[in-house]
């Protein structure tokens, strides 16, 4: 486990820059120890099964939000060495190319800040209560499931024997 | 005892509205009998997600006064 990785989730509606964000959290604590920063920017894209999409919205549940991305970053911590965690996902209104998700994890050797970012995007978007809705020429319709990652499978399995790396 | 429900994007679209406050008498209710009485002869997806104060559960969780019951699709965030 690691000692006292710092965790910092923000649910928010206003647009952000990930590369931005990412650099100011940097300023705000020591990153001496840090050997590699991994970043995941997960953003809009304007078509999804066969339709264009202009908008989409995002609803989620305020509070079980936060409470289980932060539990999902916790899991991440306990799993891998690592020095610290910050999370943006937005809500409400987005637009093509937007942010949706930032996941960025710094810590003193690239494995373990890779096998931690994958980990917390693939559970987050398993487990926090978001829902997309797009607007599409054909007219608004929820998307009803995420694409899945190929690689989620093996990542969890990795997870689970990299516990004492 | 009372129970607030929440529903979630389709969920809450299906239902015609964002919440319901449920009283009843006595100490014995499951999410499955809560769900009976919000949707009567409606039966719950069968992909329907469940929280209780903002955990996770199944129909069969017994409820107590004062809890936060929440009915949502599959999530898709990320």
């Amino acid at each position: 486990m690691s000692d006292a990785t710092a965790i910092k989730v923000i649910v928010q509606e206003e647009p952000f820059d990930p590369y931005l964000v990412t650099g100011e959290h940097q300023a705000t604590f020591d990153a001496n120890k840090c050997g590699g920063i991994v970043t995941f920017v997960g953003t809009m894209r304007d078509y999804n099964d066969g339709h264009t999409v202009s908008t989409m919205h995002l609803d989620h549940y305020p509070g079980m939000t936060e409470k289980h991305i932060e539990r999902v970053c916790q899991e991440a911590a306990e799993k891998w060495e690592v020095i610290d965690i910050l999370v943006v996902h937005r809500y409400g209104k987005i637009m093509p190319s937007d942010a949706i998700v930032l996941v960025a994890v710094w810590s003193a050797h690239r494995a373990n800040a890779f096998d931690a970012c994958r980990f917390v995007i693939n559970y987050l978007k398993e487990r926090a209560p978001f829902w997309k809705r797009e607007a599409t020429p054909a007219g608004e319709r929820w998307v009803e499931h995420n694409t899945k990652d190929p690689a989620a499978e093996a990542a969890s399995a990795a997870a689970l024997t990299k516990r004492s790396a | 005892m009372n129970v607030k429900i929440r529903y979630f994007a389709s969920m809450r679209d299906r239902m015609g509205r964002a919440e319901d406050s449920v009283t009843v008498e006595g100490d014995t209710l499951t999410i499955a009998d809560l769900w009976k009485k919000v949707a009567p002869g409606q039966p719950l997806p069968t992909s329907t997600l469940i929280a209780v104060n903002m955990e996770y559960t199944d129909a069969s969780q017994k409820l107590k006064n004062g809890d936060e019951v929440a009915f949502f699709p599959p999530v898709t965030g990320g």
